[in-house]
């Protein structure tokens, strides 16, 4: 039985309609990253889980129970919230403790929840303090002991990280994954951050103008977007397209930028001249091997292990590198090749994925 | 040409210049504010004599206790002789009931301006706003018959409830009100607060300096109340400081005993520089910074 399922979900403010329909079913103990862009509906999905919308169409259920009527309070949810939301007149002790507390538990068995969320967490040293007595990472952890304390069915997290510095992210990022691991807590996790998107996730949901565009596990997303929007958003820098059109019975592609490519894995359908848009991810250009076009470099970017690289092709293309070690200068001419076996092929107009 | 000392020797100078200037400003400021209240300390330190001639003293005298006593305890003035402290204790339980009154009801309009949503909630907000417009002064006969109606003439709830309804400080919640992060509400809403826990647990004690500066406010406001008290009191044993203080003086030729006036308006002037002086610090906290 899925903890969370979500069907058909749709949310409308007035006029516009910013969730055109969510169905998911999310497993026991599985982390799922709903990642998009800003306004693409990610947090208003999540809002809708925790209560705070109600969606305009379509039941949130959770374990089992349906709640799409339900108060927040009923739904056994706990949330972190982006800013954090840490009552600012109570200590860290109270702010765990506050939904306890209203929810009648007794305080001994407060305390000793208190006391063993904030070992799990390491913020015992804490408890006595006010929120604006802490660091910015402290905040995160005891907004995380607040979640935790409840021992809820469902945790949900709103861009949890967005508000620490680059270095805290990589670390709070790693220690959100193994508490959520450690204690198996369903967890519906959004974030704008595709890096975060990644390593967290058991599984993503892309989101793109309030659809689901893509829902697979990482390395799935990764290795097989299912349209040119995931394809463009999962991946830094972002992949190149190419256009081209159907060749040779449908076994290769004809690029404008002049090289024609065959399909490693095998013929695509339609006519010769179906337009298609190729994918190439920057770290799969090569310096060498077959396909060479001629780019003209117009940003080079050193990043010590390796070098992006960004160009124009003959046809007016942008295209971007990855490479390890040379660092040529900008403005110069440079010959790189597109290994046909790391293609992804798009139909040019739905942008949907075309298997082989 | 001139060179780098020339100029840093012309800043230092210009610093200077500029200070000093800021200082006579200051001073001339003081003088202005302070002098009134150092003539009304001195003068209720002097016998009724050396006022009553005519000069006016700059230094304090030595008959201070006495007039105290006599203000305080008996009330002095040859039209009015209530005694002080009587007349302290009515200003007190007015100025604390309204205080306390606006705050209490302007906390619980804001709160359900801000944080509902009901049909018809922008109108009722905009109808308190306008009663900003209709002070007491302005509906004073209206505001006298319905009283006088209610039997509430010479009544401490006559006296304060035409005062305590105004939007001022629902005003002033309101903007801070929205001022406060949605997330709380948020996250007091999956704690399982319900909306007067939230209230209680939550929005109240962040609200605490912005009470406390308020409460300064609306104390000197109710304190300083002089017509209303006026009309809806004539019953001496409850008449308020400023009042009585102003029918102490009587017109035409009497002859005033200045230094019992004196002595009252000091004693007046005492609880609402004290309530300014030990609230200073949340006061200026309210003013200037929210705990968040």
């Amino acid at each position: 039985m899925s903890t969370l399922s979500l069907s058909g979900i749709t949310k409308s403010f007035g006029a516009t309609t910013v969730l055109h329909g969510i169905d998911l079913a999310v497993a026991d103990g599985e982390m799922i990253v709903i990642v998009g862009a800003s306004g693409c509906g990610k947090s208003t999905l999540l809002r809708i889980v925790a209560g705070l919308e109600t969606p305009t169409t379509g039941q949130v259920a959770i374990a089992g129970r349906e709640v799409t009527q339900l108060e927040p309070a009923d739904r056994d949810i706990a949330m972190v919230f982006q800013n954090y939301a840490l009552y600012p007149h109570m200590t860290v002790a109270q702010n765990m403790a506050y939904g306890l507390r209203i929810r009648g538990t007794p305080k001994p068995e407060i305390a000793r929840r208190v006391h063993e969320t904030a070992t799990l967490l390491g913020i015992q040293p804490l408890l006595e303090r006010k929120p604006r007595q802490l660091s910015g990472g402290q905040r995160q952890r005891v907004a995380m002991g607040r979640a935790i304390i409840r021992e809820p069915r469902l945790f949900l997290f709103d861009e949890p990280l967005s508000n620490l510095d680059a270095k805290l992210r990589v670390q709070m990022r790693g220690e959100i994954r193994r508490l959520q691991q450690r204690l198996g807590v369903t967890s519906l996790y959004v974030t704008h951050d595709q890096v975060e998107a990644m390593t967290l996730g058991d599984r993503l949901v892309v989101m793109h103008q309030g659809r689901a565009a893509q829902v697979a596990s990482p390395m799935e997303v990764w290795s097989r977007p299912a349209d040119t929007y995931v394809a463009g958003f999962i991946g830094s820098p972002a992949m190149n397209f190419l256009a081209g059109t159907l060749a040779e019975d449908g076994a290769a592609v004809q690029l404008r930028a002049g090289p024609l490519l065959r399909f490693t894995d095998g013929p695509r359908p339609g006519g010769n001249g179906r337009p298609l848009t190729i994918g190439l991810r920057p770290e799969h250009v090569l310096r060498a091997g077959a396909a060479p076009v001629a780019v003209l470099l117009d940003l080079v970017e050193p990043l010590g292990s390796e070098t992006v690289l960004h160009g124009r092709l003959a046809s007016g293309e942008v295209l971007t590198a990855r490479l390890p070690g040379m660092v040529p200068a900008a403005g110069t001419q440079l010959e790189l090749h597109l290994p046909a076996e790391a293609l992804h092929v798009f139909d040019a107009e739905t942008g949907r994925r075309l298997d082989a | 040409m001139t060179d780098d000392a020339t100029l840093a020797r012309r800043a230092l100078a210009r610093q200077r210049r500029e200070r000093w200037l800021a200082h006579a400003a200051l001073g001339l400021g003081v003088l202005v504010f302070a002098f009134p209240i150092w003539i009304t300390l001195v003068g209720s330190t002097h016998d009724a004599a050396t006022i009553g001639r005519g000069d006016v003293p700059l230094l304090p005298g030595n008959q201070g206790p006495e007039n105290f006593a006599i203000a305080l305890g008996e009330g002095g003035g040859r039209m009015h002789t209530s005694p002080a402290a009587g007349m302290l204790l009515n200003s007190a339980i007015m100025a604390l009931t309204i205080a306390g009154g606006k705050i209490a009801i302007s906390l619980l309009s804001a709160y359900a301006v801000v944080f509902f949503r009901f049909p018809l909630r922008m109108l009722a907000f905009w109808t308190i706003f306008l009663t900003l417009m209709l002070p007491v002064e302005v509906r004073i006969i209206p505001t006298y018959q319905v009283i006088v109606d209610l039997n509430l003439f010479n009544t401490y709830t006559g006296l304060t409830l035409p005062l305590i309804a105004s939007a001022t400080a629902t005003l002033l919640f309101r903007q801070f009100f929205l001022t406060i992060p949605d997330e709380y509400v948020e996250a007091a809403k999956i704690d399982g607060a319900g909306p007067l826990r939230f209230f209680r647990d939550i929005l109240l004690p962040l609200s605490v300096t912005n009470i406390a500066a308020l409460g300064v406010i609306l104390f000197i406001y109710g304190w300083n109340q002089y017509l209303w008290p006026l009309l809806i009191i004539n019953d001496r044993s409850m008449e308020t400081i400023v009042v009585g203080l102003a029918k102490m003086i009587g017109s035409g030729d009497s002859q005033n005993e200045w230094n019992t006036i004196m002595a009252t308006a000091v004693l007046a002037m005492t609880p609402p520089v004290l309530v300014v002086v030990l609230m200073q610090r949340w006061f200026i906290k309210g003013l200037t910074e929210t705990e968040k």
